[in-house]
């Protein structure tokens, strides 16, 4: 075996000796323990109204946050992509902001200017909206952290799409909205379809920004991942394994949803969503397509 | 369907990218737009199509003048310089497009769709996604998609400026015979020289906005109208030449140049196939030393250097070259047969001067 | 694309003057979205950090229980640091460059860490190496304390910042190729010479920025941390523990104040993500080509 040989199967011996110690073990761990007492438990362990009404209420929230960053993040995107204006480049810059933040300090943060001791928390109380310790506070401390991925999912597919494919579409004879609707949401949907999805997945294990903005009022403002650290400091493991097995459950069912909505025929698997994922996302370059080989 | 440009113009700003272009072109012509980058070719084809608007003048399709109609309403067929294919759909969608936007009866466009296919020789390939496609794959199904509507007139930007070189070739040939087939006036823009040549009827040179030439490849070769289409078709060989009494001086060379004053300076130009070379030191009067030997494939370019240290540009076919033998480094004498005086400004060029071959031996 | 000099391409149905009134509608939008999540909120929170004035700020910051969480925040983040570039290029390469049986997988194991909550990351720590489990065991009775103590909340952020630098630098590889390996193997470079003189530098920028990546998020770990490590007021805070205990002590200027100082790193930070994306093309249009099917 030569030198080099040896040293690929060293490397590779390496990372895939690293990767399953330090990820698939710990997974493994909490797989064990969910079923150790049995499938029934389990199911007794998440009917615990507790823990229900913590589920229920993340979902819900992650689903609202979901929704209102698709809105806001596709609007965001498209702005930022065609419209030149003053203030852009800051603008699309911060996007990046909630990667590099705490989420503890996204959390005070936002506490800090909702809360009733604010000029603008006080402001809302008055007209009704309480945001701490409650569910809007929930939804607002959500859509901090997850508010970069629709937004950078988007930009690099509309800045694509700018270029020919509309054109194409007028010259064959659609009109605007015709072009919209068939050339240019089906381009930008699986950009959009990333940033949906991750954001429901990262919204739904979200801790350190809820605990601060929603506290851990049982049953109302309790999220799931809060309720899974209550119940291990009171040493409950088996509450905690249930509910962080049902949100591991549901996260990993949302990313194959995705993989299997955004795939195309003959494709391999798209590197899309790493690179949201790990927020590399940067899609304000221009560029030209890249030339096809023969 | 005939088209008529008249005293076209386009800024964008400040920026004059076209400037009073008018041409013509003929029902069922394929014309060729060709010029360097930035010489507004792309622009007025553009324009044609209706995807920008002209700051002035007029284009008539089919004697209708059709300025302020929208790019739907123009009935034109085109072909993107990147494909511009919709990546989310089938290569039969793709094709289709234009028919289901007319609301035609799917019997109807599947017929279409596969007759084109046939056609652009891509049988069986409906069902396959761009991405899975080759480059000329692609640009055939952009072809196909264009010419599923029936337009008028079909318009191509740079069409085979995306694939390799010998697909290129395949492309063009394949270009024509398809025009021949089909007969839609057409009009394509390139940078390459060659391709415009070869694949249209007519062609127009562009350079920074303005219309050069208009002709037949043959006539814009031959006869080039201006300076600059005499450097951008074909190669030239340029020199700079002091007037003495009614003749240019270039080192050793001498033009006969009777219409101008003494000590003007003025440029010479001639095509590499105008050097006439011989083996024979004494059968040309000018002397040089084969300096190097390029392969074109369909012929040679010989470069030589004069006695006074001129490099110059002699072309040979390839049965020529390899009858006379010639090897690098060997001396060889010269003459030059037709020239043109190339004009101070941006005008046109003398008509082309013949000069004696002026062999020595008597 | 020749569409004359200066020319910002614009969609057909917008170069209708008319629709200037809803191009500044939508921009007025994004500003009050942008203002009130994110500008609002940071600006409030710097002002609130030195209400009580800069003396108290100042305090705030440098009580010994603060200094001890940014310590130990900087010894976690560089540990994690070097162990996961270590292993997050090696990982890089060998995914890279190698064909395997279970490469999928293993690629598809790299990505979970971000599907994971923080808390529950904690969580399958003390499955692993709680009091009753095998390795807890054994670790007890080497005498090791992993829980409660350094080694665990290492162990979560390794967890948490894995993947970063295995994402950047990836397609880097894949896309700069074997040929100047090749090359170098050719000229009698050995393996290690290799990486270090040929590998390295053409990855530098790609290294900088997941390396980046790592440190953001090892900065602003949590939850994590906060399940596993006891939280021990000055044995085992790290500067966002220390942050959260300084809030649940009703103390809101010395919160704010620690938390404005991990804000002042994170704009930092921003800052060379955004320098270092500007300096590399290869690290902006490859994460481009990497979208196109």
């Amino acid at each position: 075996m030569t030198g080099h040989t040896l040293t690929r199967l060293a490397l590779r011996s390496a990372a895939i000796g690293y990767v399953l110690c330090l990820i698939l073990l710990p997974l493994t761990a909490i797989g064990l323990q969910s079923f150790e007492d049995g499938l029934t438990r389990f199911m007794d362990d998440i009917q615990q109204p507790q823990a229900k009404a913590a589920l229920i209420l993340t979902i819900e929230a992650a689903l609202l946050t979901t929704v209102i960053n698709a809105v806001f993040g596709t609007l965001s995107a498209w702005v930022l992509v065609r419209y030149d204006f003053p203030g852009r480049a800051f603008l699309n810059a911060l996007v990046d902001l909630p990667f590099a933040i705490p989420t503890l300090v996204a959390g005070i943060m936002i506490a800090a200017v909702y809360g009733a001791t604010s000029p603008l928390g006080a402001w809302l109380q008055q007209g009704g909206i309480e945001v701490l310790y409650n569910v809007p506070g929930i939804v607002l401390a959500m859509l901090f952290v997850t508010m970069p991925f629709t937004i950078r999912a988007l930009q690099p597919v509309l800045m694509e799409l700018e270029q020919d494919q509309e054109e194409a579409a007028y010259t064959l004879g659609a009109t605007p909205w015709q072009a919209f609707w068939r050339v240019t949401v089906p381009s930008v949907l699986p950009g959009l379809l990333t940033g949906v999805f991750l954001t429901f997945v990262r919204a739904l294990g979200e801790f350190g920004s809820v605990v601060i903005v929603a506290g851990n009022i049982p049953l109302k403002t309790q999220v799931a991942a809060v309720y899974v650290y209550g119940e291990i400091e009171s040493y409950n493991p088996q509450g905690a394994t249930s509910v962080s097995i049902v949100v591991l459950i549901l996260s990993f069912l949302a990313l194959m949803l995705l993989e299997r909505l955004i795939r195309r025929p003959g494709e391999r698997l798209p590197m899309f969503l790493n690179a949201v994922m790990n927020g590399t996302w940067f899609g304000v370059r221009s560029h030209s397509p890249v030339h096809a080989k023969p | 369907m005939k088209i008529e440009v008249r005293r076209l113009s386009k800024h964008f700003g400040s920026v004059e990218a076209v400037s009073n272009v008018s041409f013509t072109v003929k029902e069922g012509e394929l014309l060729g737009l060709l010029g360097p980058s930035g010489s507004g070719k792309t622009t007025v084809l553009r324009m044609i199509a209706g995807l920008e608007f002209p700051t002035s003048g007029d284009i008539f399709i089919d004697n209708i003048r059709v300025n302020d109609l929208s790019v739907q309403q123009r009935n034109i067929g085109f072909v993107f310089q990147h494909y511009a294919l919709f990546k989310h759909m089938t290569v039969s969608e793709n094709v289709a497009f234009g028919l289901s936007i007319k609301k035609r009866a799917k019997p109807e466009i599947h017929q279409r769709v596969d007759d084109l296919l046939q056609l652009m020789g891509l049988p069986g390939l409906g069902d396959r996604y761009p991405h899975q496609l080759s480059g000329g794959q692609r640009q055939r199904v952009a072809i196909a998609r264009a010419l599923a509507p029936r337009p008028s007139v079909l318009l191509l930007d740079e069409p085979f400026g995306a694939v390799d070189a010998q697909v290129r070739q395949e492309l063009r040939e394949w270009l024509i015979r398809l025009h021949d087939e089909l007969a839609v006036t057409s009009l394509f823009v390139t940078h390459d020289q060659e391709e415009a040549m070869e694949v249209s009827n007519r062609l127009i040179v562009f350079s920074k906005g303005r219309l050069e030439q208009v002709g037949s490849p043959a006539e814009v070769y031959e006869d080039p109208a201006t300076e600059f289409v005499a450097r951008f078709i074909g190669s030239m060989n340029i020199v700079e030449a002091e007037v003495k009494q009614g003749v240019a001086h270039v080192r050793d060379l001498e033009f006969p140049a009777p219409d101008f004053p003494d000590g003007s300076r003025i440029r010479i130009g001639f095509r590499p196939y105008y050097i006439k070379l011989s083996q024979d030191p004494n059968h040309f009067r000018q002397q040089a030393r084969l300096r190097h030997v390029y392969f074109l494939g369909v012929a040679y370019r010989l470069e030589i250097e004069t006695e006074t240290g001129l490099i110059l540009r002699s072309r040979m076919n390839k049965e020529e070259f390899r009858q006379r033998r010639f090897e690098v480094g060997q001396p060889v004498s010269y003459a030059i047969t037709q020239f043109r005086i190339l004009p101070q400004d941006h005008g046109a060029l003398s008509s082309p001067m013949q000069l004696p071959d002026s062999p020595l031996t008597p | 694309m020749e569409r004359g000099l200066g020319c910002v391409h614009i969609p057909l149905y917008m170069r209708n003057p008319d629709t200037d009134v809803m191009r500044r509608l939508l921009i007025a939008i994004v500003w009050v979205y942008f203002a009130g999540l994110l500008i609002g909120p940071i600006a409030y929170l710097c002002i609130q950090a030195f209400g009580e004035g800069f003396m108290v700020f100042l305090n705030e910051v440098l009580r010994p229980e603060a200094m001890h969480g940014f310590w130990l925040t900087t010894e976690i983040t560089i540990i994690v640091l070097l162990i996961n570039a270590v292993f997050g290029t090696i990982t890089a390469m060998v995914l890279a460059r190698q064909r395997f049986w279970g490469q999928t997988f293993l690629s598809g194991l790299i990505d979970l860490p971000f599907s994971v909550s923080p808390v529950i990351t904690g969580f399958m720590l003390i499955l692993l190496l709680g009091p009753g489990t095998i390795l807890g065991t054994f670790f007890g009775a080497m005498d090791i304390k992993i829980l409660y103590a350094l080694p665990a909340m290492i162990l979560v952020t390794l967890f948490v910042t894995f993947p970063f630098v295995v994402r950047e630098l990836t397609p880097i590889l894949m896309a700069i190729g074997t040929d100047s390996e090749e090359a170098a193997r050719t000229l009698g470079a050995n393996e290690w010479q290799i990486f270090l003189r040929v590998t390295l530098p053409a990855i530098r920028w790609g290294m900088i920025y997941g390396a980046t990546l790592t440190i953001a998020r090892a900065i602003g770990e949590f939850g994590a941390v906060l399940v596993v490590s006891g939280n021990v007021l000055q044995l085992t805070q790290t500067a966002t523990l220390h942050i959260y205990q300084s809030y649940v002590d009703f103390n809101y200027v010395g919160a704010y104040a620690v938390a404005a100082v991990l804000l002042a790193v994170s704009f930092l930070i921003l800052m060379v993500l955004e320098l270092v994306k500007t300096r590399s093309s290869a690290v902006t249009d490859r994460s481009i080509q990497m979208v196109r099917p």
